[in-house]
């Protein structure tokens, strides 16, 4: 590995709040480390901007080992960079070569409205999240554990589905903005897992709901999600989505 | 420096026989009717896994509940990069699991500085954990039969870790959001995300509510409740670099503690064996590579200081598998802070490898010879591939590099038995007190203290509180809410009328580096004095030089920032005077003039066997000392060896 100081030009939008006029900026940074992380390059380029009293750039992060979800960014126009299977948060400068330019974006989708700078609102997910992504079971009502086995095949498949991390990744990347592997992902998990079982029908129907009453568009099949989806989740799981609702729908009771 | 408290401090444990007193504190809890439990405001501060725990079951109660974090979603807090397991005595492998020795490890491994009383009554709970959580359908790691699996953890002989993959964090934090999502759904919890929580309002001596400052509009609001419950994690990003998410931070438990709550054995801190190492000095965070690790990959250095060759060419012969050699009886396996200061003994003494010689190999060579590549992909997979990112190392080829970072706090709000603080109508759950891992805690038990505290502890005895005190209405123009808010606004405007010229990342950055050195894995009186006068002078040059640009009204992310700095440099204090103030070795507090012969910790039981509740006078004030005496009665007292 080089230890080799990068040149990198980073064009940002920048934008002051939700009703703002955004645009993009340009900023030069020198000196960049290969081995930082994308997003302690912006930490070098936010603390000199505090330090010439300029409002550094506001953007989502916490656990900065690819699993909280609260990093965004489109990177050249890709979810969260070039890197397959990778959070903007673990992506590495090594990456990238001297002299690059990069161009640095918010998630883009009518669901998700800009807070400010590169942070967006993604609390539709939450709201869909209400709406079912649960086994409505109260604290001490539990039978014991062991009691009803699931093959473990069937539970690896589960927490395929279930390791999604809430990013809006496959949101970002969908030309419609569906919000459709996101929601496919937790309906899968739930039924795949016998304690699933009786909510199903519910579940499902209320959760497309409430996706389609937050303004995502609809899937388009073009798999832009799965290339994009930090966890790798799959797209098989929204063909399991779509029979889960078909399922439903037609065993309504009305 | 301080003063000690005349009288005792008493932790409310129920009478009776260890393994009978919860069942007896239950059987004499006062009830809320249901009809009058919708009468009841409760607030809950921060969504991880003891607050999201707490906030749905006593939704599911029938409270009304707020619940306040300061990330976009509840979903984010850090309990979901959790990731080797959890523990319950559920002796599925039949292999001698039992409460009792589950209890009995925990005080062990804590060192004998935890309350025997509550470790006993985490150890009963577990196993429903597991029930609870295997029924909302989190998809646990099984075996071919259809039944959980379960995987070993440090300072255990037996096999009492539940897991999926390596992110069994995240798959139980996510139960618990879907709880307390469900309780949204039907009305009885609002949740306020990016909400961040800036003062404590008490009134008449007990805690009515809280003071918030909107993250996105900058608008401050009280809220007032019959009980407050604060589970907002640990202080370890007082270190700057540690495992802890960015966004972790002291302000909640510490604007407490200036109300009045006691702060309990701050010195207490975790350093984890297996981190990856820092690699340059803009390093923004330190990444865990989880303990479950250690069960399949061998730690070792060269026999020669300074070996230059691969890993892979030096021959077995001439490694030294450290832990295996110290510790025959459990080898890789020994507790977090053993495993943390042998890797620092041989890297100060010239055994380190890596660019800076400040890291150890840990390996899983004879492991992949032994179960074939497919296997050790399936545990591991997803923390070598993380490995893979961070360092573009590959572990399947080359051994893992790993040093010792700041990864979780044992110290926290003091908290009696009900998991109430002194001041009534204030409890505190999960990492946030102090009451259940002493001086040092066992991997895997984080996430079953937090989910024992929120699903199983608090909804209990929160119950039994609001139903004895009967608490008041009270609004929001009451004095002592109006004062709040105000000194709450005031002080953010203090700190962006500084106008210096330094960033609060700077000042946090030195803070965090003068307190690794001096307050971190091992410690000395003349080091803590030294981090006295540093932790106050870097105070100073805050409050003379910070720099903060942008409004207060909008989101401003340094803005925040610098509030918990400036809070964090009130902490210090504390943590470096409690460390100063125990002149004793006890788990990850090493104080290096304390130490037997082999260099192993040297407790003091006769003059330190007690919980060290810190009670707040001012800031730079001498704080008053209240000792809780800790009995063992079950577990005799003994010295802690792992040979």
């Amino acid at each position: 590995m080089s230890d080799q100081r990068m040149r990198i030009t980073l064009k940002i939008w920048r934008q002051a709040g939700p009703q703002a006029r955004g645009e993009f900026r340009t900023y030069r940074l020198d000196d960049v480390n290969p081995h930082m992380s994308f997003l302690e390059m912006l930490d070098v380029l936010n603390e000199r901007l505090i330090a010439q009293g300029e409002d550094p750039v506001a953007f989502d992060h916490d656990c900065r080992e690819g699993i909280c979800g609260m990093c965004s960014l489109m990177i050249n126009g890709q979810a969260h960079g070039p890197l397959k299977e990778t959070t903007t948060c673990q992506l590495h400068m090594r990456h990238f070569r001297d002299g690059d330019t990069i161009v640095v974006e918010p998630w883009r989708a009518r669901a998700f409205p800009i807070v400010k700078d590169l942070v967006v609102d993604r609390s539709a997910f939450d709201r869909i999240m209400a709406a079912g992504g649960y086994v409505s079971v109260n604290t001490g009502n539990a039978p014991e554990a062991n009691t009803i086995p699931v093959p473990k095949d069937t539970a690896e498949k589960a927490l395929d589905a279930a390791q999604c991390i809430g990013c809006g990744a496959c949101v970002a990347a969908c030309k419609n903005a569906s919000a459709m592997l996101f929601v496919s992902a937790k309906v899968s998990h739930l039924k795949l897992m016998p304690q699933g079982h009786p909510e199903r029908q519910r579940r499902v129907l209320r959760m497309v709901a409430q996706m389609d009453a937050e303004g995502f568009g609809g899937c388009t099949n073009t798999s832009e999600c799965e290339a994009a989806c930090p966890m790798g989740i799959s797209v098989e799981n929204i063909a399991r989505l779509n029979r889960e609702y078909l399922r439903a729908e037609l065993c309504r009771e009305s | 420096m301080f003063t000690v408290a005349s009288e005792p401090l008493d932790g409310h444990v129920p009478e009776g026989p260890l393994p009978e007193k919860w069942d007896s504190y239950r059987d004499h809890l006062q009830l809320v009717s249901p009809n009058n439990k919708r009468k009841f405001e409760i607030i809950v501060v921060g969504t991880g896994l003891a607050g999201a725990s707490a906030a749905a079951s006593l939704a599911e109660l029938g409270f009304n509940v707020k619940s306040f974090c300061i990330q976009d979603s509840p979903r984010r807090a850090h309990s979901i990069a959790a990731q080797g397991g959890i523990n319950a005595a559920k002796n599925y492998p039949n292999d001698g699991d039992s409460v009792w020795r589950l209890f009995y490890d925990t005080i062990k491994g804590g060192d004998f500085r935890a309350r025997e009383a509550n470790v006993y009554r985490l150890a009963q709970i577990s196993p429903k954990i597991i029930d609870h959580c295997v029924a909302q359908g989190i998809p646990f790691a099984r075996e071919y039969g259809g039944l959980l699996a379960n995987r070993s953890f440090g300072g255990a002989l037996v096999s009492r870790t539940f897991y999926a993959r390596g992110q069994t964090g995240q798959q139980l934090l996510l139960g618990a959001y879907g709880a307390l999502l469900r309780q949204a759904d039907r009305g009885q919890v609002r949740i306020y995300p990016r909400h961040e929580m800036l003062d404590l309002i008490v009134i008449d001596g007990r805690a009515r509510g809280i003071v918030v400052r909107n993250l996105v509009t900058g608008a401050f609001s009280v809220h007032l409740a019959h009980a407050v419950l604060i589970c907002t994690g640990g202080y370890g990003n007082v270190f700057y670099l540690s495992t802890n998410a960015k966004g972790c931070n002291v302000t909640a438990t510490w604007r407490c503690h200036r109300r009045g709550a006691y702060f309990a054995n701050p010195c207490f801190t975790q350093i984890h064996p297996t981190c990856i190492p820092r690699s340059g000095d803009y390093q923004s965070k330190l990444t865990l590579m989880s303990e479950s690790l250690r069960n399949d990959g061998r730690v070792w250095v060269p026999k020669k200081p300074h070996d230059p060759r691969p890993p892979n060419e030096i021959p077995d012969e001439e490694r030294d598998y450290f832990l295996e050699r110290r510790y025959p009886a459990y080898g890789n396996m020994v507790p977090r802070d053993v495993a943390s200061r042998a890797v620092k003994e041989r890297c100060d003494a010239g055994y380190g490898v890596g660019p800076t010689g400040m890291a150890v190999y840990l390996d899983f060579r004879d492991a992949i010879r032994r179960d074939g590549i497919e296997v050790i992909r399936s545990k591991y997979g997803n923390l070598f591939d993380m490995y893979q990112k961070i360092t573009g190392d590959d572990p399947y080829q080359v051994p893992m590099m790993i040093y010792p970072a700041v990864h979780y706090t044992m110290g926290g709000l003091w908290v009696d038995y009900a998991l109430q603080s002194n001041l009534p109508g204030l409890f505190v759950l999960g990492e946030a007190n102090f009451s259940d891992h002493g001086a040092n805690r066992l991997g895997a038990s984080a996430l079953m203290q937090g989910l024992a505290d929120g699903y199983f502890i608090a909804p209990y005895t929160v119950g039994d509180y609001l139903a004895r005190s009967k608490p008041e209405a009270v609004d929001a123009s009451h004095p002592a809410a109006q004062e709040a808010l105000k000194e709450a606004q005031e002080r953010i405007r203090r700190i962006q009328g500084v106008n210096g010229k330094r960033s609060a990342d700077s000042i946090h950055r030195e803070l965090g580096m003068l307190l690794w050195d001096k307050c971190g894995m091992s410690r000395s009186a003349k080091g803590l004095q030294e981090a006295l006068e540093g932790v106050r002078a870097l105070r100073e040059e805050f409050w003379r030089n910070v720099r903060v640009v942008g409004l207060g009204e909008q989101l401003n992310q340094n803005l925040e920032h610098a509030g918990r700095v400036a809070d964090f440099l009130e902490f210090a204090e504390l943590m470096v005077l409690d460390a100063l103030h125990r002149n004793e070795s006890c788990g990850g507090h090493f104080r290096e003039e304390y130490q037997t012969p082999d260099g192993e910790a040297l407790r003091d039981d006769e003059n330190f066997c007690y919980v060290a509740a810190w009670e707040f006078t001012g800031v730079g004030e001498p704080p008053v000392l209240h000792k809780e005496p800790l009995k063992f009665e079950a577990v005799p007292l003994q010295t802690r060896s792992y040979k």
